[in-house]
């Protein structure tokens, strides 16, 4: 399959994200929802060089031409992931996925199967029902989970780009409630792991990053803070530092102190 | 400083649903009604010219309301179940359903089968106000037909639950009961539902009595300061509740309590049935005191800082 670049935004030493048959510089994803306008949540995209943008289908109104979300999108600069969000089970997310195939929105699908309204928790076994047939109708499908590590396994082995699993919970702005269940996920993945919900701010990117995950997803805290701009350029940082930083290879956490210029056998 | 009851009610509304706010337009289909309610223009005993639109007058009502760009329309309706029988609403919603994005009904209450076969044609949501937890004044205000009988109407909520219709909204009739007896009632009851029905989504609406053709005096009234506070201690009550705000309100009041914590507004309404396109033939539920188009609705809310969102759902 063929690879190709959407974007020439310098990363840490030409570090590539491969995520289905894309390659992406930049390893955040940034979400639409919840923005004043149209034109703030456009200069936040710009602002956080995120090259993978998710919508949520539901917003999208075709008919309305110039007014409708998508026309703030540029396609040549992000790519597009279209989300089943306002889904409730299995047959709804494959409904407003085929939807979004259907309109030209593109065969990429982040997975969202949310029962619950209160606390916006997604169903694993709905939404594995529903990855398997998207799979095989020729999705790339970027699956919305808890932190399960054998859901994770699941996904994977039923053909899924990516797992997103969940920092906390969407919109919560409470950082990694659920890192120890992350490092499992990360250890064992053979696709990438993206850190999506949940993440506050950018120290909770970074610490995502720091422990190996693949990328993050960030929408609440860019698009709810006092100046989204401003937000979306720190996460920015937060991710390339945490990024780096696990590229670099960290020091291990100590029992101990030692001290930073050691005195041995002097005596 | 301990920040006030509004900049927290305002800052839990942002973080749940950011800076946006959901448009809407009630569509009435009927002012025709077997029930005597003393607070209501549609009371039975009222000399109003009753009408209920045919399905094309229906359809061309919608019509205009979409060329407007509402793609969220609230079917509303008397209790009249000759009228506005489930196979009326049925054929009106299978026609209607696919022009729009959310399609609800305020209507007479249905048993747990019609609301089924109506979730099963299209319909998201139902809304059915309780109108007082004050059994007593309940009782007062109804005077006669079927919603005389309060815990009936308190099952038919939990009937739409039961249907799994996606939205229910409950709502009380600011007015008729005062208000700090009745709101810990109301988000009792949303409570209670929200752990019994955990996959539905609850929405509250709070409409202010206002004149009708009823004449009838506002037992206590609430003033717009006091509805101020009750939006703000609902949403800090209930962070994930949508709150709905009608044109029974003023623009500048509207334009306020959008920063406190509603969520969804309607603009352009009319109350009585063809009014948008026949204004003024048919007798209305109540007086209306925000008259802005809904383009200029829609530019209030963009001046204030918000996103207006005319679809959200499929």
């Amino acid at each position: 399959m063929v690879t190709e670049s959407i974007s020439s935004v310098p990363s840490p030493a030409g570090d590539i994200l491969k995520i289905g048959n894309q390659t992406f510089h930049s390893r955040l994803l940034m979400g639409t929802g919840k923005f004043a306008s149209f034109s703030i949540m456009k200069r936040a995209l710009e602002a956080s060089h995120a090259e993978m943008v998710t919508v949520a289908l539901r917003r999208v109104d075709i008919s309305r031409h110039e007014k409708d979300i998508l026309q703030f999108i540029d396609p040549k600069k992000y790519w597009l992931l279209p989300n089943t969000s306002g889904a409730k089970n299995a047959t709804e997310a494959l409904r407003i996925a085929r939807l979004a195939k259907e309109a030209g929105i593109g065969n990429w699908v982040k997975l969202e199967v949310i029962p619950d309204p209160r606390y916006l928790l997604p169903d694993g076994a709905e939404t594995l029902k529903a990855a398997e047939v998207l799979v095989k109708e020729g999705f790339t499908v970027l699956p919305y989970i808890q932190a399960d590590p054998i859901l994770a396994k699941q996904l994977e082995e039923v053909g899924c780009a990516t797992v997103m699993p969940l920092g906390s919970w969407i919109g919560s702005a409470r950082g990694l409630k659920t890192k120890d269940a992350l490092e499992i996920i990360i250890e064992q993945a053979q696709v990438p792991v993206v850190v999506d919900a949940g993440l506050g701010v950018p120290s909770h990117a970074a610490a995502a990053m720091e422990i190996g995950a693949d990328a993050v997803l960030v929408n609440t805290a860019i698009a709810t803070a006092e100046d989204p701009v401003k937000m979306a350029e720190a996460f920015k940082l937060g991710v390339e530092a945490g990024r780096t930083a696990f590229l670099a290879g960290r020091v291990e956490e100590k029992m101990w102190g030692e001290a930073s210029s050691p005195l041995k056998g002097i005596l | 400083m301990e920040p006030s009851l509004f900049d927290k009610a305002h800052h839990a509304t942002i973080q749940r649903f950011g800076r946006t706010i959901q448009m809407y337009a009630p569509l009435y289909l009927s002012n025709e009604c077997i029930d005597t309610c003393r607070y209501c223009g549609f009371s039975r005993p009222n000399k109003i010219l009753r009408q209920t639109l045919t399905i094309d007058a229906v359809l061309n009502e919608a019509q205009f309301l979409i060329n407007q760009g509402f793609r969220h329309l609230l079917l509303v309706s008397g209790e009249h179940p000759k009228k506005v029988s489930l196979d009326y609403l049925t054929e009106i919603t299978k026609i209607l359903r696919p022009k729009l994005a959310l399609l609800s009904i305020e209507v007479a209450p249905f048993e747990e089968d019609a609301y089924r076969k109506l979730t099963e044609c299209g319909v998201d949501g139902v809304v059915l106000y309780q109108e007082t937890y004050n059994r007593e004044i309940y009782k007062k205000v109804h005077l006669g037909g079927p919603k005389k009988d309060y815990d009936k109407r308190l099952e038919f909520v939990e009937a739409a639950c039961r249907a799994k219709m996606r939205f229910v909204g409950l709502g009380i009739l600011l007015g008729l009961a005062p208000w700090r007896e009745e709101m810990p009632e109301l988000i009792a009851h949303a409570k209670r539902l929200m752990k019994k029905y955990w996959q539905t989504q609850f929405t509250i609406s709070l409409p202010r009595l206002k004149p009708c053709a009823s004449d009838f005096a506002v037992p206590h009234p609430v003033t717009d300061e006091a509805f101020a506070e009750i939006i703000a201690q609902l949403r800090l009550a209930l962070p994930e509740v949508g709150i709905i705000l009608s044109t029974r309100e003023k623009p500048a009041l509207r334009d306020r309590l959008l920063k406190i914590g509603v969520t969804q507004m309607s603009a352009g309404s009319k109350t009585e049935p063809g009014g948008y396109l026949h204004p003024e033939e048919a007798g209305k539920q109540f007086e209306l005191s925000d008259h802005r188009t809904p383009a200029e609705v829609a530019a209030a809310i963009t001046k204030a800082g918000y996103e207006p969102v005319w679809k959200d759902w499929i």
